[in-house]
């Protein structure tokens, strides 16, 4: 035969190839190689792909399923809602039912889709850095957990992170009951070690602080933030402004050693290093303990000593109806003086509650029900074990969803006390810094793909429910828990309904898979406990008295704003500073540094993207003589430990005191962190067995500089007026309108006469889409620019473009600060559907239009990228896509809203009111044959906002939400001069001049 | 010599054109540039370094500037420095400039020819030419900047199907017409001028091909008495035709801007101060072009010094009416009392691109009053820095328009910075190569003076002289 059949290709092929082949035969294996490349590499799919040939029941393709879940945050429960497009969940929505949710979500909620999704999650086990597989883990676990039951499991021990799920308590239970002398301890990174000691101490057992800030007449905040990323935080938020806008109007003050979210609503704020702090809360405690009407000021050099005088009469006459919050960055005396100022002022089981934290619940009792019995054994801390691992004690370890490789402090040196244990497992969601440094690592789900439960941060329970199958093959923490619990392999949906039905059939209620399916649908499970705080032990401050005599050496080292004797002279090389480590706005403490919605959310003071920052005051600036941008080398005071950090000057900044956010500086949490910021766990310290917030570090110049990827570069309003504020009158009445005096009311109207325009006019004959955004309900969290970002498919461009100016948040979040950095008001900023928009005019292609509706629309197709609409736009909300921004792997794809657009390089983009939403509610009505309603349409951002400081509706309707905000005599548009009349107004801040601590009076 | 003044008319020595001219030597000269064997290129590299490192640069800048776009194409017009808020930056910068320096070019051509200033002859031709490569150039800017450069025919109106047209309230459409207009006017009135010319060159070219190049664009020229009277007419046509687009053309860039609302576009005093601004940058340009040729080609006799004083008045003057842009800009801004105008003017002065405005003011107002001085404007070497100097500060205020305006305008917050890319400068630096390099093969293939109307400026002067 003239031609051979195609050519084998086994090993020997190659080596049998003559040295110079023919033409022939060289094409023809050309050819073969060509036509094996293209054929040899996929793979084909694991399952059968079949269509639907019954349709599940009120299943529509293209419209959305939600599904109630919870995700956690700090081990406590956030209820959601999850949207389901074709069952892909591609956005999260709060939960109305869930108390932590209320139908909001912060930033972290938001972005939790994009972790879901995550491509560089862990996808497989590992062991010793070689993939493994299930049986092969199963089998060694079972066999090591043989030989420690021969000890009882003296060399067990578990790691996790903080939990609230009574599946997993229980679990943790059955463990140490099988084991009776393993030990199971606890880390959070998050959390401040001084705050947990203080409640062991004052109340005698773990308990966490439950804030019911509606009750609150006046809040003080001590470095507490409030509003920030944790389990409560959006809770807070909400309670807060259903305070602050009841009459008389809530307070709040707060005192700072950086900016924090709750410094933009306080109606004053100070600055000070928490050393400052604690002396004051010293001075309180006394006074208040004495009984006096005013502090003393013997032996404090306090600046603001009669701001504080008129702060503690506030506190005084709010007795029982105010609020004392103790931060992070509080010693653990400071935060026993807190525990100590709220029971004296009257304040526990009224506004603020202390709650059980770990007891590993009976399910039936909810925590601080108040049920004593049978309590387990609390968790150890990391530095206990930590010592028994560098003793050798430890022969195995499992952390579970922990990473303590780094995020334990410095100080403990984790890493090389690892190297200790023979064999240790790791469970988490990245093949991480722990993961590779553990004998074993096992890929875990994320809450959205397995089963569990939680508790909220106030004690009501609800059920990690899954929405979709795990994508990468993980394994849920319960499936290697009940390993160790039972040695035998459960499902976590067994265990997880196994934990309800015991806990319905104890109640004797009804039947379980009635009561399971609405605990599903409705996303909580329905408790009628009442909450009891707890009460402080018998003499729980007496110690406070004790010490007080010594305190004053035993102080955290610098007072502030005091420098030691090196840093007078700012030409010597190293300086000593308070560092104050704190919970980064965006990552926490890194848990979610491979989020780039996240990384790219612009810090609500800083606005730095993609990086952390050193912060420290203007003037602790001047006097050393940095900018910003100067990297300095940070080390502890023994000089042992050092990192190296880029300094930021934040107005707003105790001076003395250097801020470090945790959560950046990752080396292994995938390609989105990598290279990122620098890592402070590095220098923390231990102190008494509790990891330090706090501490004095020695601070040396090193003439390097770094760029930080900034989106706002202007805070000052140079005298116009993006921003209003309007002033509350004395004598309280009841309505916002009346509230606001004439003047005001004259300076904050708006649209009330028209200016006359070159270009026809708009008629609107059905609907006209209008928003409000209320300023005095804003507090910059952020969480609607995430929650736009899901909604709408808005790209992530990375430092290096959001450094030239290139950001593509609809929505983003202005802020303007006065000189002093005091006052700072927030300004969520999107596209303002102007009237006579001055976009449209320019585009020479009739790309961005006006509609039937009064919407501004792009039409992304019809834009060629001129950019004049831009140009001309007056509040610069459009967006440019200057390259391919958009990504289209599988795994964005697969999460990206199938009703919005996914945008092309070269186009324009922005704000659209969420037309999809509208567009859906429209088809709702029209199916229902009825008219759109006042709130059938919610945006994403509006739905998102924890203190409904959005409004969005129709503007034709006169009893609209919308139109009853745009009446309020607060009402003012951004650049009214202009002519442009924008449908998006906002609503000028209130401010309360009595409120400022000011002046002596009321 | 003499036996020839018999025959034809020799040039007797005039302010525009040296004596002992004929109208055989004219073309003789001005052919011989391009037929001439032995003309200044075939000799070798010793001779003509100058000329061939011209070619040899200007060419890679040429392949640089495609390869440049080609990698724009693909990557997206994020390569250049433009961000939010400063949407527009070098490109649209270089467009505004480029459409400036073809601005000279109609305006000597046409408004010179109308007003009978006999000075213009010698120069209108490559006046024209400049013009024509420079409002082409500038063309291309504009599309280079689009985010989808593939769909830059969207801003024509032409039929489809789904009746889409162009947005006609965008002065981007008006600019559309207003540029392709003036490119094709411009076009039309130089390949008009240069029919006589060709068929000089057909008749005197040796070699087939250059006799049928020249001899196909020569349309069957035989210099007939009929030819020559339509000729006039229709050269006198489009003289007319062009004159208005000199302003009008100016006139429709400046509303990109001025129909804007940003502070710094928004503003009347564009369109009169953008057409004198052009006219000042291209007589810089004819300034800058003339002195070399005329250097290089031995044109002195044809382009006279009486020649470069003119265009330096013109220059003067065109200072003038800038300078007064300038002034009346500063004051409606103060008496505006408009806090965005205040805020952008002080800017300029004191702001991130004050160095640009100060260099500007400098190069565009104070360098051009030594034009006063008559021995100024007949100092060749001194005119010729004057002339760099006012092109690289037209380019700066262009530059500054375009830029300073956008960088800090309403909302604080939104407030940037523009710093221009590597491949900003790049596509600046190639748009001059590519520029230059059509020049010389201007130079190279055609006559860079009028050879029929120098024939005629001989004859004329002549004449005058007998008379």
């Amino acid at each position: 035969m003239r031609h051979p059949p195609a050519v084998r290709f086994h090993e020997t092929t190659l080596q049998d190839l003559p040295a110079n082949p023919h033409r022939r035969r060289l094409l023809k294996l050309m050819a073969a190689s060509t036509a094996l490349a293209g054929t040899g590499c996929t793979q084909a799919p694991p399952e059968k792909i079949m269509p639907y040939v019954n349709m599940p029941e009120g299943m529509v393709p293209g419209d959305p399923v939600f599904y109630a879940s919870t995700l956690l945050r700090n081990g406590f429960g956030i209820g959601v809602l999850v949207e389901t497009e074709s069952g892909r969940p591609i956005k999260i929505e709060g939960n109305t039912a869930h108390p932590a949710s209320l139908g909001a979500a912060d930033a972290q909620t938001q972005a939790a889709i994009l972790t879901l999704w995550d491509p560089e999650r862990s996808h497989t086990i590992m062991h010793r850095q070689e993939i493994s597989t299930r049986e092969a883990m199963l089998s060694m676990l079972i066999q090591r957990l043989d030989e420690e039951s021969q000890t009882g499991g003296r060399g067990l021990r578990l790691l996790t992170g903080p939990v609230s799920s009574p599946t997993l308590l229980s679990q943790i239970n059955a463990m140490l009951m099988r084991f009776p002398n393993a030990q199971w301890h606890m880390h959070d990174p998050a959390d401040s070690d001084a705050r947990a000691a203080a409640a062991l101490q004052v109340f005698g057992v773990p308990a966490r602080t439950l804030y019911h800030l509606e009750q609150a007449a006046v809040v003080l905040s001590v470095d507490a933030d409030l509003f920030g990323p944790s389990a409560d935080g959006v809770r807070n938020a909400h309670d807060f402004l259903a305070a602050r806008r009841r009459n008389p109007r809530a307070r709040m003050y707060a005192l700072e050693s950086s900016p924090n979210l709750c410094g933009s609503l306080a109606d004053s704020r100070q600055a000070m290093s928490p050393g400052e702090m604690e002396n004051m809360l010293e001075m309180m405690a006394a006074a208040l303990s004495n009984g006096a009407a005013a502090l003393s000021n013997g032996g404090a050099s306090l600046k603001s000593s009669s701001w504080l005088n008129r702060l503690y009469r506030q506190l005084l006459r709010a007795r029982g109806a105010c609020v004392v919050a103790a931060g992070h960055s509080l010693s653990l005396r400071a935060h026993v003086l807190v525990w100590h100022i709220n029971t004296m002022l009257g304040n526990l089981g009224k506004t603020v509650y202390a709650l059980e934290q770990y007891a590993a619940q009976q399910p039936g009792k909810a925590p601080g029900s108040g049920s004593q019995t049978a309590r387990p054994r609390r968790p150890a801390s990391l530095p206990e074990l930590t010592e028994a691992m560098r003793n050798d004690q430890v022969s195995t370890l499992v952390m579970v969803n922990v990473n303590p490789v780094y995020d334990a402090p410095g100080m403990l040196a984790f890493a090389p006390a690892l190297e200790h244990v023979p064999c240790s497992i790791h469970t988490g969601l990245y093949y991480d810094e722990t993961g590779r440094r553990a004998t074993w690592h096992v890929p875990q789900t994320h809450e959205l793909e397995s089963w569990s439960d939680a508790y909220s941060h106030d004690g009501i329970a609800s059920i990690v429910q899954p929405v979709i199958a795990p994508l990468y093959g993980a394994y849920s923490s319960h499936e290697l828990m009940s390993v160790l619990a039972s040695g035998q392999t459960a499902s976590a949906h067994a265990t997880t309904r196994a934990t309800w039905q015991e806990f319905w059939q104890a109640r004797g209620e009804a039947e379980f898979e009635q009561q399971w399916q609405a605990a599903l649908s409705c996303g909580v499970i329905a408790s009628h406990d009442k909450l009891h705080t707890l009460h402080p032990l018998q003499g729980a401050f007496d110690a406070l008295k004790a010490e007080s005599g010594a305190q004053p050496d035993a102080r955290p080292p610098n007072p502030p704003g005091v420098m030691t004797p090196s840093a007078a002279k700012p030409s010597s090389a190293t300086i000593g500073i308070t560092a104050v480590l704190a919970n980064d706005s965006n990552l926490v403490a890194g848990e979610f540094a491979n989020n780039a919605w996240l990384q790219e959310l612009p810090r609500p003071y800083s606005k730095i993207t993609w990086d952390n920052a050193a912060l420290i005051s203007p003037a602790s600036a001047r006097q050393h003589a940095l900018c910003n941008g100067d990297i300095v080398s940070l080390s502890t005071a023994d000089d042992d430990t050092g990192i190296l950090a880029p300094i930021w000057i934040m107005p707003g900044q105790a001076n003395g005191v250097i801020t470090l956010p945790l959560g950046y500086g990752r080396s292994h949490a995938g390609n989105t962190a990598q290279g990122h910021g620098f890592d402070v766990f590095a220098l923390q310290g231990v102190n008494g067995g509790l990891a330090l917030r706090t501490f004095s570090v020695t601070m040396r110049r090193t003439g390097q500089r770094h760029d930080f990827a900034v989106t706002q570069h202007e805070l000052h309003t140079q005298g116009r007026e993006p921003v209003r504020n309007v002033e509350t009158r004395r004598d309280s009445a009841p309505s916002n309108s009346s509230r606001v005096s004439e003047p005001a009311r004259a300076r904050a109207r708006s649209g009330e006469n028209e200016t006359p325009s070159l270009y026809p006019g708009h008629e609107y004959s059905s609907y006209a889409w209008g928003m409000t955004v209320d300023l005095d309900a804003c507090i910059g969290c952020n969480a609607c620019a995430i929650a736009c970002q899901a909604e709408n498919n808005i790209p992530v461009v990375g430092p290096e473009q959001v450094a030239m100016g290139r950001e593509m948040h609809w929505i983003r979040i202005d802020l303007y600060r006065e000189q002093s950095g005091n006052r700072t008001q927030f300004q969520p900023m999107a596209c303002q559907h102007c009237e006579n928009a001055p976009c449209e005019i320019v585009c020479p292609v009739g790309a961005t239009m006006h509609d039937s509706e009064g919407l501004n629309i792009q039409v992304y197709n019809r834009c060629v990228g001129t950019r004049f609409c831009s140009n001309n736009c007056p509040y610069k909300v459009r967006h440019f896509n200057f390259f391919q921004f958009s990504r289209n792997d599988p795994s964005a794809a697969a999460h990206a809203n199938p009703d919005v657009t996914v945008r092309q390089r070269g186009v324009m983009e922005k704000c659209t009111y969420c037309l999809q939403r509208i567009s859906h509610a429209r088809i709702q009505a029209q199916k229902a044959g009825r008219p759109i309603r006042d709130g059938d349409i919610v945006t994403a951002c509006q739905a998102t906002c924890p203190t409904n400081a959005i409004v969005f509706g129709d503007t034709n309707d006169p009893d609209s939400e919308v139109s009853r905000s745009k009446a309020s005599p607060r009402n003012y548009a951004v650049l009214e001069e202009l002519n442009t009349r924008p449908r998006t107004t906002y609503l000028a801040r209130l401010d309360d001049p009595a409120a400022r601590l000011e002046e002596d009076d009321d | 010599m003499t036996e020839r003044k018999t025959e034809t008319a020799d040039s007797p020595g005039t302010s525009v054109l040296s004596a002992g001219w004929t109208p055989g030597s004219v073309t003789d000269k001005i052919s011989g540039i391009v037929l001439g064997r032995g003309g200044p290129w075939t000799r070798g590299w010793s001779e003509h370094w100058r000329w061939r490192t011209a070619i040899l640069l200007t060419f890679s800048g040429v392949l640089v500037f495609l390869a440049s776009s080609t990698w724009l194409f693909m990557r997206g017009v994020g390569l250049f420095g433009v961000n939010i808020p400063v949407a527009w930056g070098f490109a649209l910068g270089n467009f505004v400039w480029w459409i400036g320096i073809g601005h000279a070019g109609t305006f000597i051509s046409a408004i010179l020819l109308l007003l009978r200033q006999r000075w213009r002859t010698s120069i209108n031709r490559y006046a024209e030419a400049m013009t024509l490569f420079a409002a082409g150039i500038a063309g291309i800017f504009p599309i280079l900047h689009l985010g989808r450069p593939w769909f830059a025919y969207w801003l024509m109106p032409y039929p489809n199907r789904m009746e889409l047209w162009p947005q006609w309230r965008s002065p981007l459409v008006w600019d559309i017409f207003a540029i392709s207009t003036y490119l094709l006017v411009s076009l039309l009135f130089w390949y008009v001028g240069l029919i006589p010319d060709l068929a000089s060159l057909r008749d005197k070219a040796r070699t087939r091909g250059k006799q049928l190049a020249y001899g196909l664009f020569a349309l069957g020229w035989r210099g007939d008495a009929h030819h020559w009277h339509r000729y006039e007419t229709a050269y006198l046509l489009l003289a007319g035709l062009a004159t208005p687009l000199v302003v009008s053309v100016h006139t429709v860039v400046s509303l990109d801007f001025s129909i804007g609302n940003t502070p710094g576009y928004h503003s009347t005093i564009f369109p009169p101060y953008f057409v004198a601004g052009a006219l000042f940058s291209g007589f810089a340009m004819v300034i800058t072009l003339a002195i070399p040729l005329r250097h290089y080609f031995n044109l002195q006799g044809f382009i006279t010094l009486r020649h470069l004083d003119l265009a330096a008045k013109v220059i003067l003057a065109c200072s003038l009416i800038v300078a007064y842009g300038y002034l009346s800009e500063i004051f409606t801004a103060y008496y505006s009392g408009d806090p965005y105008e205040i805020h952008m003017t002080e800017d300029r002065f004191t702001g991130i691109y004050a160095p640009v405005y100060w260099s500007y003011i400098f190069c565009n107002v104070l360098v051009p009053q030594a034009l006063w001085w008559r021995g100024v404007r007949r100092k060749v070497s001194i005119l010729l820095i004057v002339s760099l100097l006012i092109n690289i500060g037209m380019w700066m205020e262009r530059f500054l328009i375009v830029v300073q305006s956008l960088h800090q305008d309403y909302l604080p917050s939104s407030w940037g910075l523009f710093v221009p890319s590597f491949w900003d400068w790049i596509f600046l630096l190639c748009s001059i190569a590519l520029f230059v390099w059509l020049f010389l093969m201007f130079i190279r293939y055609l006559p860079m003076i009028s050879m029929a109307e120098m024939r005629g400026l001989v004859q004329e002067t002549a004449e005058e002289n007998a008379s």
